[in-house]
């Protein structure tokens, strides 16, 4: 960014994982960049796939084993059922802040105006079609065509 | 907080140019406060204002799901109407506080 201009102009977000608290980071940074008058592009790549993926995304979880941050033993983490109860209360309390659920948040960001893409690699990876997709998605694209769209002054990618 | 004129008033705001006292708000503010911000008015600008202070009315927080759930406007054409950072344009129109929500 240079020193003349330093307004941000556009967000790229690439999200990479599925657990719900990073697809919930990344809609809320791309929902929060239009609510400033700033552009926002979201490239669904790897795991993030699952965050567009119409029978998925209803089943998003957010991980007990290996997150420091439950405080939780990773023994207890592993438990049968613990992932669902987790995920249970940490969406009781986002409802409480008003948060939606994903498919409302990707319809919230759609009608806002944030450009939503899948990355043509993992689709291929996952074996994914466009029809497995959220419908209103803009399309699937190349790493390369992400960039392409990546120019100009004030633009800042995020890898999520 | 200072004190500036805007359509012959007198009013309250704040450094990030919202108004303070939603009293001191009048129509002709809401117009001029929209020419700051490059917009006219038109009826369907002053439903949405008027459903914005409604909520102020009520002390209930105001965020984009709850404009696409109001019935009044979708979010959409919220975009349409306010093309940059709407919740916060509409807000300063409508002479109340900045809203709050990440979302």
């Amino acid at each position: 960014m240079s020193t003349q201009n330093s307004k941000l102009n556009k967000m790229m977000i690439i999200l990479s994982k599925a657990t719900l608290d990073n697809v919930y980071a990344a809609f809320v940074l791309a929902n929060g960049a239009r609510m400033e008058g700033i552009e926002a592009e979201m490239f669904f790549t790897f795991f993030g796939l699952e965050a567009v993926h119409k029978e998925r995304l209803e089943h998003l979880h957010v991980a007990t084993v290996g997150n420091p941050a439950m405080h939780m033993p990773t023994m207890i983490g592993g438990l049968p059922g613990m992932e669902a109860f987790a995920t249970r209360m940490m969406k009781k309390e986002m409802e409480q802040l008003d948060m939606p659920e994903v498919l409302e948040f990707l319809d919230i960001l759609k009608a806002s105006g944030v450009k939503l893409w899948a990355c043509k690699l993992a689709m291929d990876m996952f074996h994914f079609k466009q029809e497995d997709l959220y419908e209103d998605l803009d399309g699937v694209l190349t790493v390369g065509d992400f960039y392409q769209r990546s120019g100009g002054e004030g633009v800042q990618m995020l890898f999520i | 907080m200072s004190e500036r004129i805007i359509a012959g008033t007198p009013v309250n705001v704040n450094e990030e140019g919202f108004m303070t006292d939603f009293k001191q708000w009048n129509q002709s503010i809401g117009t001029e406060l929209a020419g700051e911000a490059s917009l006219t008015l038109t009826p369907r600008h002053w439903q949405v204002i008027e459903y914005l202070q409604t909520e102020y009315r009520n002390e209930s927080p105001l965020s984009i799901r709850k404009i696409g759930k109001s019935g009044v406007v979708d979010i959409k054409e919220f975009y349409q109407l306010f093309p940059n950072a709407p919740l916060k344009t509409a807000a300063k129109i409508a002479g109340i506080p900045k809203p709050a929500s990440c979302i």
